[in-house]
């Protein structure tokens, strides 16, 4: 989107070299990382192999994560409940992958890819709709106040994951990937999994298009700037707070998606997925700086890649590894790396 | 003082514990530019929020062109004619100049025309047209935000203390800015420290002292009694 600009160009760069160089650096960081993997595996094909595996881990982690970061910008709220959108869109997205087994358990890339879109769509849908409800029921009377939030938020996550346990039973559910999406292709002496391959391109497709969305669209500006200055948008005339629900609501059917592939990958799924995803999200979100996508998408890569790094070379340390991550980031720049909210 | 384009009556704001304004009456003129001055602390920036609904009165009217809008929210009435132009200016930093004119123009595409307009006001802007405006400097800021405000025709403009920290040359272009748009027929409630820019653009002025309006007139009255500036406001502006 652009307007009949002038064709005057800027005149001199009033950022210094050093600015620049400083701006860059996180995004140095996930080739930076990729390169100290090579060197510390030694293994060209276990490095390929576990390089592929934490980008798909990453691109999982960025679909959860990118609503949050948002609706932690917009409105400066903390919203606990995330992780209930994850598992409820595990559950209904692989109830419908399991109601259409005869799609997903035939040799046919069509039908297996036509039964993960429609179970996608399905969680989608519902996530975004329980978003609606939980931003009008649960997140709207406590604006403003985050210790509220964080209790409300956390009450209704315990009380979303009770629901799935009457609806769904108290126990984990095991599933297989559709025929097509199982097994793994050889590439350079490694195997890759081919869902793991379908995650990274499905993660970079979705970030380019958040991109897009968000850089290119008058309503991508609205959200750009009421992350950074919500009270300015409101002045210039824009309904802020009708933007939040939109975001809230995507953001929850962003939740959902990554809970279908959390699911498919993992090929289980639990009540308590989201709540255990969460602490990766949260990772995610405040070393990538609160309100930035493109941080929060970094981050995602880097915790991935760490983690399959560190769990083959040091299991034991793999624990610890994203933690030690978040440290090591907050005492580089403790507002995370690319800071978007500045001050609220 | 007839059709005025804004009247605050008896308006009273609270920022947490804290009670701000203490029922402020103010009328603003159609036409022309309404000085609101006072010492640091009076309330003129509490009396700008209150009006663009940044926060709300707890009591008294606010009515614009002729309608109640005491209990709308910002947006709405940013969209029934206000425009507001921050005393931290308010740019989104991360967005390019271009972005921020974009959004300015919340009711369509950019004007042109007004775009040309703007441009010959603040030459930097075009300059710096593709830059983050996080970039700009202090001066190029304050163009961006006021430049902002212009994007689109409002009834008022609500601008605070447009020249603080900024160096001659600089005061001199936004005083031409804002005479410009005066020129046009635009109404600005204007709070400004510097009394040369005061006594420059003010057609009438009002002055706060303790949350409430202690004095309203022609603006060439205050300037020409260094009596009342010292009663009003503790001090004569002529020296400053």
């Amino acid at each position: 989107m652009t307007t009949a600009a002038p064709d005057h160009a800027p005149k001199y760069a009033q950022v210094s070299l050093p600015d620049r160089i400083g701006k860059a650096m996180p995004l140095l960081l996930v080739p930076l990382l990729v390169v100290l993997g090579f060197l510390s595996i030694g293994s060209p094909s276990s490095w390929l192999t576990l390089t592929v595996s934490g980008l798909a881990m990453g691109m999982m982690i960025f679909i959860m994560a990118s609503g949050l970061t948002l609706v932690f910008g917009l409105m400066d709220v903390i919203n606990f409940g995330h992780g209930a959108f994850i598992s409820v869109g595990a559950y209904v997205g692989i109830s419908v992958l399991l109601g259409l087994e005869s799609w997903t358990g035939v040799p046919s890339l069509l039908l297996n890819v036509a039964a993960v879109i429609a179970a996608v769509i399905a969680a989608m849908c519902v996530t975004g709709a329980l978003g609606w409800g939980f931003e009008r029921v649960i997140v709207r009377p406590v604006y403003g106040a985050h210790l509220k939030q964080i209790l409300v938020t956390v009450g209704g996550l315990i009380v979303i994951e009770q629901m799935i346990h009457v609806i769904w039973g108290p126990d984990e559910i095991y599933l297989t990937r559709p025929e097509m999406l199982k097994g793994a292709v050889t590439f350079a002496g490694a195997a890759i999994e081919k869902y793991r391959l379908l995650a990274v391109v499905f993660g970079l497709a979705l970030f380019v298009a958040m991109r897009l969305v968000l850089k290119r669209t008058k309503i991508g500006l609205i959200v750009r700037a009421g992350v950074q200055n919500g009270e300015m948008v409101e002045a210039l005339g824009y309904r802020l707070r009708l933007v939040f629900i939109g975001v809230f609501i995507a953001g929850s059917a962003l939740a959902g998606l990554g809970g279908v592939m959390w699911g498919l990958y993992q090929e289980v799924i639990t009540a308590g997925m989201g709540e255990e995803m969460m602490i990766l999200v949260f990772i995610v979100v405040i070393i990538g700086g609160l309100g930035s996508v493109e941080g929060a998408f970094i981050g995602a890569l880097l915790v991935g890649l760490l983690q399959n790094y560190v769990a083959f070379l040091e299991p034991k340390l793999a624990l610890i590894s994203n933690i030690a991550l978040m440290t090591a980031i907050l005492m580089w720049r403790p507002q995370g790396m690319m800071p978007v909210v500045k001050a609220k | 003082m007839s059709d005025p384009i804004l009247e605050l009556s008896g308006v009273h704001t609270g920022i947490a514990q804290y009670h701000i304004l203490q029922g402020v009456d103010l009328v603003v003129p159609r036409g022309g530019v309404t000085m609101l001055l006072g010492r640091n602390g009076v309330g003129k920036t509490t009396t700008l929020r209150t009006i663009i609904g940044h926060w709300q009165a707890k009591s008294g009217s606010l009515r614009f062109d002729g309608a109640d809008i005491t209990t709308l929210p910002t947006p709405a009435r940013a969209r029934a004619g206000i425009g507001f132009v921050p005393e931290d200016m308010g740019i989104f930093s991360d967005l390019t100049v271009e972005e921020n004119m974009i959004l300015a123009a919340a009711s369509g595409p950019l004007d042109q025309a007004r775009l040309e307009w703007i441009f010959a006001a603040f030459p930097p802007l075009r300059t710096f047209w593709r830059s983050e405006a996080g970039n700009l400097s202090g001066g190029q800021k304050q163009m961006l935000s006021i430049a902002r405000a212009m994007a689109e025709e409002r009834a008022l403009y609500l601008i605070d203390e447009p020249t603080k920290g900024l160096a001659p040359a600089i005061i001199s272009t936004m005083a031409g800015a804002l005479r410009d748009l005066k020129n046009k027929g635009a109404s600005i409630l204007l709070v400004e420290q510097n009394f040369a820019v005061a006594k420059a653009l003010g057609d009438t002025a009002a002055v706060m002292d303790d949350g409430r309006i202690v004095w309203a007139g022609r603006m060439a009255e205050l300037a020409g009694d260094a009596a009342l500036q010292e009663r009003l406001m503790g001090l004569s502006m002529e020296a400053h």
